[in-house]
């Protein structure tokens, strides 16, 4: 039978070290949902929405109250876009009307966020997803939750450096047409490679086109709750602190498990993943920075970072694999700069560099995340940066991601602020030097030999 | 059988339990096992539960047992059993 104590240090998780389960997501094919003509297909997107998930959230909070764990976000993934859209759309400004439907059908049901407009190019663009792509400008400025990725790259096909150069042209767009906001409609767009077909996280979620009809994906948090735990680890050797972060782990992916397949069973809808990734949020006691600082360093970015970083990694994957029949998306620690204190004091202080968060991006199990940059930077540079996180990604078949801002009419040093769990972020300075030869020459970049396993 | 786990956490005073006890009888809800502890200076009751029976929406008594907690001043929780077995239990 269960004691006080174990029940005590659950409570504890919850009310004191910020455990929650930090999103409940819903993946809906809309493959079905083509047709011949835009408006049939919206019509079909906005049933098809808001038939599927008109339960979503009101169970996600009974869940919430049933178990006395917070459930932070209730969210849709669906098919990417430039799929359902090909049949129909003829111009950039057809698919904007999908945006449109997208954010009223997920308006109608509640949800905080909903991801998929997307196009999946790691080789080559179809005309349709570049259609999709260049109406990225309009379509992130003028909804308000709906959330775009584009995977550019992968272990097996390479990079499709046209897309890659394209997007540096498009990620300046979004930030010129919400200026006014410190940029954020970049906030709302992912670049990707080797992108998972399960991830619940956003901006970069949506339904693959090799799941179901619908699924439930759930993805758990809780640096916190690691952070505690290393308190009791200071001084002691890396058997003992690895050990620590896998039992925590492992319990904080239980509860993302309960929660999943409860929320499966209610709402009749198969249970996908658990994605059971440490995703801070800029509240005081819930980073990964921090945690990183615990394990040794004085503050992120310090030498040794990486390699803290890469064992961090890796015992949350170990401890939370056994806690879950099925562990998917991205799985691992985020570093989102924006989105963890000990993050954006490090960045504010110049010992986190872009230079140390890109070696960082090597261990760790996304990318270059939520990082302001100057609203100058030329389109090129954000190409090249592109290119270097899916090079890593291409080589090391892991996935890697870029999602920076440049934030419109500011500078180095100058902050930008992105609202609620998005956070805030200094400007961090760029490597200034020229790359514009490099990312037009068109074309692509070959897979690597170490792909071929055939 | 359908477990729940009622927590209270706060100042000792007098009558806690008999409150607490008293709405759950009124409501059908079996009282399993009580033990309590002093955790951190705070008085830490824990009851396990069978809601099997019970006469009132689960969410209903979640919502009625914070207010109760309030108005005695402390904190109650009730919570399905399982969050706490899933995390303890392999």
């Amino acid at each position: 039978m269960l004691n006080i104590m174990e029940v005590h240090e659950t409570n504890q998780m919850i009310e004191q070290e910020k455990l929650d389960v930090r999103t409940i997501t819903m993946g809906i094919s809309l493959l079905d949902c083509a047709a011949d003509t835009v408006d049939e297909v919206c019509d079909n997107i906005y049933r098809k929405i808001t038939t599927y998930a008109k339960d979503l959230v009101p169970t996600g909070e009974a869940i919430e109250r049933d178990y006395g764990i917070p459930i932070v976000n209730k969210r849709i993934t669906v098919t990417p876009i430039s799929l359902v859209g090909a049949s129909c759309c003829r111009s950039s400004e057809d698919f904007v009307k999908i945006a449109h439907a997208l954010d009223r059908a997920a308006k109608e049901v509640g949800v905080d966020l909903i991801g998929g407009y997307s196009a999946l190019v790691s080789k080559a663009m179809t005309p349709a997803e570049e259609m999709l792509i260049r109406s990225l400008p309009q379509a992130l400025s003028e909804t308000d939750i709906v959330c775009s990725s584009v995977n550019v790259g992968s272990t097996k096909t390479g990079i499709d450096m046209n897309a890659v150069e394209l997007l540096g042209h498009i990620i300046k767009d979004v930030a010129e047409r919400t200026a006014d906001n410190d940029s954020y409609g970049c906030v709302k767009f992912v670049a990707f490679c080797n992108v998972p077909d399960d991830n619940p996280f956003m901006a970069g979620g949506f339904h693959g086109v090799t799941e179901g009809d619908a699924v439930i994906n759930v993805g758990v948090s809780g640096p916190g709750v690691v952070s505690r735990a290393l308190d009791a680890a200071k001084g002691r050797d890396f058997e003992f602190l690895c050990e620590t972060i896998k039992r925590t782990a492992f319990k904080i992916t239980r509860v993302g498990q309960l929660v999943a397949q409860e929320a499966a069973r209610r709402l009749g809808v198969p249970f996908g993943i658990i994605d059971l990734s440490l995703a801070p949020t800029p509240a005081v006691g819930d980073s990964v920075g921090e945690v990183l600082e615990k394990i040794g360093l004085e503050q992120v970015g310090a030498p040794g970072t990486t390699a803290a970083l890469a064992m961090l990694n890796d015992q949350v994957k170990k401890g939370g694999i056994m806690a879950s029949s099925y562990v998917g998306g991205l799985s691992g620690a985020f570093i989102p700069v924006s989105e963890d204190k000990n993050m954006i004091d490090a960045a504010a202080s110049g010992c986190l560099t872009i230079e140390k968060l890109e070696a960082m991006t090597c261990v760790c199990s996304v990318g270059l995340d939520m990082i302001a940059i100057p609203g100058d930077t030329t389109a090129a540079t954000i190409s090249g940066i592109i290119a270097d996180e899916a090079a890593i990604g291409m080589v090391n078949q892991k996935t890697t991601a870029v999602r920076v801002i440049p934030v419109a009419g500011k500078g180095v040093g100058e902050m930008a602020n992105f609202g609620g769990l998005m956070g805030y972020a200094p400007i961090m300075p760029v490597n200034q030097a020229g790359c514009e030869a490099f990312v037009t020459r068109g074309g692509r970049i070959p897979a690597p030999i170490h792909s071929f396993k055939n | 059988m359908n477990k729940a786990i009622i927590t209270v956490v706060g100042h000792d005073t007098v009558g806690i339990i008999a409150r607490v006890c008293t709405y759950l009888a009124e409501r059908h809800v079996n009282v399993l096992d009580i033990s309590q502890t002093i955790i951190d200076g705070f008085f830490n009751m824990m009851m396990i539960v069978d809601v099997t029976d019970a006469s009132e929406e689960f969410g209903t008594i979640v919502e009625d047992l914070d207010k109760l907690g309030e108005e005695i001043g402390v904190r109650i929780r009730c919570q399905r059993e399982e969050i706490f077995t899933k995390m303890h239990r392999i």
